[in-house]
């Protein structure tokens, strides 16, 4: 597999494909079908320093290319995932994992990203600031380049490990959030969260979603997603996860071509669950058609400069 | 869970909007009734949840009622026709708990899983009664199907214009050591309130996955959150929290 390597902050992955967090659990129900130890590695369920329900429900809605979701951060909290999940995790799964984090405050962030710091299984920490989903929180400190630096210099200040920021689109200008970032010392960033959406159910006039609103992920945000991501790895010169859309090997090349280092697959482990397994399988292939011979030389291919 | 194709036989309307499937292919992920089959059809996103009505050999049969744009996709399936489903979908019933006169109670869309417990029921020498109601006589399905089981059934109506006039609710009988469930929410919480021994319920929810993986179909219980694709569809009367 050498031929898919890439190297994602310091640390080497088999392959680019990681399964994005909130479409994977913390890699069990995958792992009862197939061995996950085939994935470069996988983002795991966005954790919060407590445990969280999330929203109510209906919180899935279908729409063209994809899906919206409201679930709103449902997890475990820190303290179970570090004493629960991971030591279970540990036994279907080698790798270094990527650990999902999410908060209310800046106290959260910290205080949750300090916990995880300890926890040898964990590679890097993915800063989640753009969760479309929960108010107050999440995205609020994502939609401004200050508040983004803010989290990004406190969750450095108190962890080793690797910190990737994860941007959201729902803003007016994610290259000065995404630079803002780089500067207050992120070692990577990973775009884009879903898009805000919502549907209307008309037979009932309400929303769909009991959220009201909630994110859009899927094929149809795929081209929103290259085009940030394109733009974000011009003007920075870390890392970048693109993700958004991503369905199938070539979705890999173009999202690497516009600049990604490493991708992020989503909504397509929900609607199939081999769907990662199949593109990882079929990247050799993809990489013979279009005469690729080393899967990381082709980052940024397609910036001009 | 398994992900296999199926081959569509039989696609026909047997009541009002409600329709019968049948598909052959690798049943073997099915491993109790109640559970559900999760099917991807041509030009929809999301894959659309279906409860398994019956099983034989490498025979599946689902019965469903139009609501929505996955089950009018659906009922325009053809013989022949190819089907990506994920099987074995989620806890399904446990019959171990059923007594001696289990009592099997349906309404509408929810009375097909009910189909395969009460089959299983019989096989296993149990007393099998069941009631299922739906608003209209145009819209009763399965009477007959329960009866050549050996089922004691009763069919209620809304309007009257078939057997008992009402509810389910208005029409249970005495006796039955346990029961089982399956119908619109509404028919659910009366079961809850009209029944003094304890049984198993079965809920509907919008899900992302069906698997477990997206956490779209939480709900709370007495005992924390359950996702319905994966802890239920089925829940126990006791850690029910409406």
């Amino acid at each position: 597999m050498v031929r898919t390597n890439v190297n994602l902050c310091g640390i080497k992955l088999d392959n680019p494909v990681i399964p994005a967090s909130g479409t994977f659990g913390f890699g069990y129900e995958f792992a009862e079908l197939y061995d996950i130890n085939m994935l470069g590695t996988f983002s795991f369920k966005g954790t919060t320093r407590e445990e969280r329900f999330g929203n109510p429900t209906p919180r899935i809605a279908e729409c063209p290319g994809g899906m919206l979701n409201s679930v709103g951060l449902q997890n475990p909290g820190v303290d179970r995932v570090i004493e629960e999940e991971l030591p279970k995790l540990s036994k279907v799964f080698r790798k270094p994992v990527m650990a999902n984090v999410s908060g209310f405050s800046l106290e959260d962030y910290v205080y949750t990203c300090e916990r995880l710091n300890n926890a040898d299984q964990i590679g890097w920490l993915e800063v989640n600031i753009s969760c479309p989903n929960v108010h107050g929180g999440g995205m609020a400190f994502g939609t401004s380049a200050s508040s983004a630096a803010e989290v990004t210099r406190a969750v450095k200040a108190v962890t080793k490990k690797p910190v990737i920021v994860k941007l959201s689109p729902n803003v007016t200008d994610i290259v000065s959030i995404a630079k803002a970032c780089e500067d207050a010392g992120a070692d990577g960033l990973s775009l884009i969260n879903t898009v805000l959406g919502m549907r209307i159910d008309i037979r009932k006039r309400k929303p769909v979603l009991a959220n009201t609103t909630g994110g859009y992920s899927g094929p149809g945000i795929f081209p929103i997603a290259l085009g940030m991501v394109y733009r974000v790895a011009k003007a920075v010169s870390i890392p970048v996860i693109g993700m958004g859309g991503i369905s199938k090997a070539e979705d890999v090349i173009e999202m690497m071509l516009a600049g990604a280092t490493a991708v992020e697959v989503g909504a397509a482990n929900l609607t199939d669950p081999f769907a990662c397994k199949k593109i990882i399988e079929d990247l050799p292939r993809a990489m013979d058609e279009y005469g690729i011979e080393d899967l990381s030389g082709i980052t940024k291919g397609a910036i001009n400069g | 869970m398994k992900q296999s194709f199926f081959t569509v036989r039989e696609n026909t309307c047997i009541a009002k909007n409600v329709y019968r499937i049948t598909l052959t292919g690798d049943t073997s992920g099915i491993t109790a009734p109640g559970q559900f089959v999760n099917i991807k059809l041509q030009g929809l996103y999301l894959r659309r949840p279906i409860s398994v009505c019956d099983l034989c050999g490498d025979e599946l049969t689902l019965v469903y009622k139009v609501v929505g744009e996955g089950t009018a996709l659906m009922c325009r399936l053809v013989p022949g026709e190819k089907l990506d489903l994920l099987t074995g979908l989620g806890n399904g019933y446990n019959l171990d708990k059923a007594g001696d006169c289990p009592l099997l109670i349906g309404g509408g869309a929810g009375v097909p899983p009910l189909y395969l417990a009460a089959k299983k029921l019989v096989a296993l020498g149990k007393k099998v009664s069941v009631v299922i109601g739906f608003n209209t006589a145009d819209e009763v399905f399965y009477e007959d199907e329960f009866k050549a089981l050996g089922c004691d059934v009763t069919v209620t109506t809304a309007d009257g214009s078939l057997g008992v006039k009402g509810f389910v609710t208005d029409a249970l009988p005495s006796g039955f050591t346990y029961f089982y469930t399956c119908g619109p929410e509404p028919m659910l919480k009366a079961v809850y309130r009209s029944t003094s021994v304890s049984g198993q319920f079965s809920f509907e929810e919008r899900m992302g996955c069906g698997f477990g993986a997206c956490m779209g179909c939480t709900c709370r219980t007495v005992t924390g959150s359950k996702r319905i694709c994966r802890e239920g569809p089925v829940l126990e009367k006791e850690e029910i929290l409406w």
